[in-house]
């Protein structure tokens, strides 16, 4: 145990000074390094940084846990937060960064020549950004505080000053190279306990072919055929096919997050960081070779990650773990409440079902449609966020690969929060402050504006990850919701359809939001509060049974529909913008990303 | 002899091929036809549930990619005309 300490403290401690090193050694001097990294970071650069930026600690840590207990159902995750970098570098990023300029809302405002655009702009960025943060803050205090045994507050605190060197000194640039160092910490950290853990299982070291092989037991039985028979006979349903909510909820899931993702403004940011169009429709391929390595690694260490929980508890059928002799990891997560266990039939063995009351039931076997008995479920609480952290340990693995786990989750919390700390000062100091408050800002004061914002969003952070309020947990969904039913269509609108006018484009983006969010409010409660939800978060009273999670593709809809109504009784838009969206639309020489 | 015009509709074309793709591979092969495409083998992946977990993210890959070739094409066809 001591050992482990050790190995994480080096671990955490030399990844902190390397992006200190990193953070002196690109100190922002312009506005432009500030905002757009001076928009001379290559493709490849871009596409790594891009990767840091958006794979959070909910990819890192939550994803693959997801997908453990989700099965089949765990793909929207794979498929939306994937597929979203294909309507990036068609519909957006290229057109965006041609236009060359360093913020969102500033490019909302230049296409809808309107300041009330680009105010709705920079709220929906604001409260996308916020509720994203404050699950990286969150990630960060959980992993200080079991990895290395700090207290919650101390760990974040640590966070947000490491956080705070490297993005205030260096603004875009700093944190480019710091995420592209993020990064290949990351991917090392959670590629390489997979290839460890696949090739135990089936001797074959790479991950996605691994999850594809037979066992390495020798009785020739595939992973996934056995991890179904293992999971169908405690009554759970078939891991490669369970769904999640029917189909058309899949669907409908898929499509938000996949318009969600296209709609970061985090993450459009990073695209006018390149020099050229050809660079930025580059940099989305680059991006998605980083993701997808990822991505495509999560899938196998969902299912191991669950065979090896199954076989920890069940190690030969009907022989279960005697609770007395369980392993040093489970004594360990349950000290953090996040696994928890009740010995219901008092036989002092663990039985781990899909059988939630306190009677043994008979049922039927998902699978072989045979009648089996399950016992009572006694893993009373198992948090799906602990799989990615836990994994190394229940394979057994040495005592460095669990520092270097410990090192990555810190590295993809601490690249994201960096991120959208950025797009939230910008949005502040360059949209609110230089450009409608104070426009004779000069540059240099719009520098040290910057620097202050972003000192002041970290403190609130800081704060709300150490008081979540009580609707973080509903969160994700806000900003995934806020960014596929206002920003993405306002943007691809400003794009594709010349005439699209400012009175049209305001009219859908706020009635975009405002169906999602009363339809999110409806079910989960106003704000989130308990108790105020007026139509119960239950099936039978989804609109068309899609969860408020996957509501955000029919709050586009609605924000392309009303749009496109107000344009006809409005009017297009005046001539001079149409020639600017077509000027936008060819290739050729962009400026570097500019200011006025 | 490349225009403002001809260059758009050859872009909005392209575009439409990739989407085209891009949703017969994720929502087609991953969620509409799972069932049947279950019943085929890729080792010991099901067909579809791979779609769903590898094969669309793949496709993905090798869309985007395509997309920026063929927009390079057409740029310098572009730059070219308009010399």
């Amino acid at each position: 145990m001591e050992e482990l300490k050790l190995y994480t403290y080096i671990a955490v401690f030399s990844t902190f000074a390397l992006y200190f090193a990193i953070a002196w050694w690109a100190r922002a001097g312009s506005t432009s390094d500030f905002y757009v990294a001076g928009g001379g970071i290559t493709p490849l650069q871009n596409g790594m940084a891009i990767g840091a930026d958006w794979m959070s600690a909910a990819s890192f840590i939550s994803m693959a846990g997801l997908i453990a207990f989700l099965g089949y159902g765990g793909s929207v995750f794979l498929m939306g937060w994937t597929g979203g970098y294909v309507l990036l570098a068609m519909l957006l990023a290229p057109y965006m960064r041609k236009h060359g300029k360093f913020t969102v809302p500033e490019f909302i405002f230049d296409r809808y020549y309107s300041k009330t655009a680009r105010v709705v702009a920079v709220a929906c960025l604001i409260i996308a950004s916020l509720t994203y943060i404050i699950g990286q803050m969150k990630g960060v205090g959980v992993a200080f505080s079991r990895f290395l045994e700090v207290d919650y507050g101390l760990g974040l605190g640590i966070g947000m000053f490491v956080v705070w060197v490297y993005a205030v000194l260096g603004g875009m640039k700093g944190i480019t190279y710091t995420q592209i160092a993020q990064y290949v910490v990351m991917i090392f950290a959670y590629t390489i306990p997979a290839i460890f853990i696949s090739f135990q299982l089936t001797g074959n070291p790479i991950p996605q072919l691994g999850l594809g092989s037979t066992l390495a037991d020798g009785s020739g039985i595939y992973l996934l055929d056995k991890l179904d028979m293992v999971v169908t006979d405690l009554g759970f349903k078939e891991y490669t096919t369970a769904n999640l909510g029917g189909t058309l909820n899949m669907f409908a899931y898929t499509i938000s997050l996949m318009i969600g993702t296209a709609g970061l403004p985090h993450v459009i940011m990073r695209f006018f960081t390149v020099p050229s169009v050809q660079a930025a429709r580059q940099s989305a391929g680059y991006a998605l070779v980083f993701i997808g390595l990822l991505y495509t690694v999560a899938p196998a260490v969902g299912a191991m990650a669950r065979l090896n929980l199954m076989n920890t508890i069940e190690p030969t059928a009907g022989e279960n773990l005697v609770y007395a002799e369980r392993p040093q990891w489970f004594k360990d997560w349950e000290k953090t409440g996040l696994l928890k266990f009740e010995d219901k039939n008092g036989d002092g063995k663990i039985q781990y079902t899909s059988n939630t009351t306190d009677q043994t039931i008979t049922t039927i076997n998902a699978m072989t449609g045979k009648e089996i008995v399950v016992l009572p479920n006694e893993m009373v609480k198992v948090d799906r966020d602990i799989m990615v952290l836990a994994n190394p340990a229940i394979a057994n693995l040495p005592n460095w690969v669990i520092a270097l786990v410990a090192a990555g989750g810190l590295a993809a919390a601490l690249s994201t929060a960096a991120g959208l700390l950025l797009a939230i000062s910008s949005s502040i100091s360059h949209d609110l402050m230089k450009g409608i408050l104070t426009p004779d800002l000069s540059e240099k004061n719009e520098l040290l504006a910057g620097r202050i914002v972003m000192t002041i969003a970290i403190l609130v952070a800081g704060y709300l990850g150490l008081n979540p309020p009580g609707f973080a947990a509903g969160t994700v969904a806000l900003a995934f919701g806020l960014a596929a039913s206002s920003i993405f269509p306002a943007l691809m609108m400003g794009i594709f359809s010349k005439k699209m006018s400012g009175t049209a484009a305001i009219a859908g983006m706020c009635s975009g939001i405002g169906i999602t969010m009363l339809y999110v409010f409806q079910h989960k409660g106003i704000m989130f509060i308990p108790g105020t939800s007026f139509l119960g978060d239950m099936g039978p009273n989804w609109f068309l049974g899609i969860s408020p999670n996957a509501f955000g593709c029919i709050g586009a809809l609605v924000n392309f529909g009303v749009a496109f109504v107000v344009l006809q009784i409005t009017g297009p838009a005046p001539a001079h913008i149409q020639q600017m969206v077509e000027n936008m639309r060819l290739p050729g020489d962009c400026a570097a990303a500019h200011d006025h | 002899m490349e225009n403002k015009e001809t260059y758009w509709s050859e872009n909005i074309r392209i575009i439409s091929i990739c989407l085209a793709i891009w949703f017969v591979v994720s929502f087609g092969f991953g969620l509409i036809l799972v069932e049947p495409l279950n019943a085929i083998h890729l080792g010991g992946y099901k067909l579809g549930f791979w779609f769903a977990q590898q094969g669309a993210i793949y496709a993905f890959l090798v869309l985007i990619f395509w997309y920026g070739h063929k927009m390079n094409e057409l740029d310098k066809k572009y730059d070219e005309g308009n010399k």
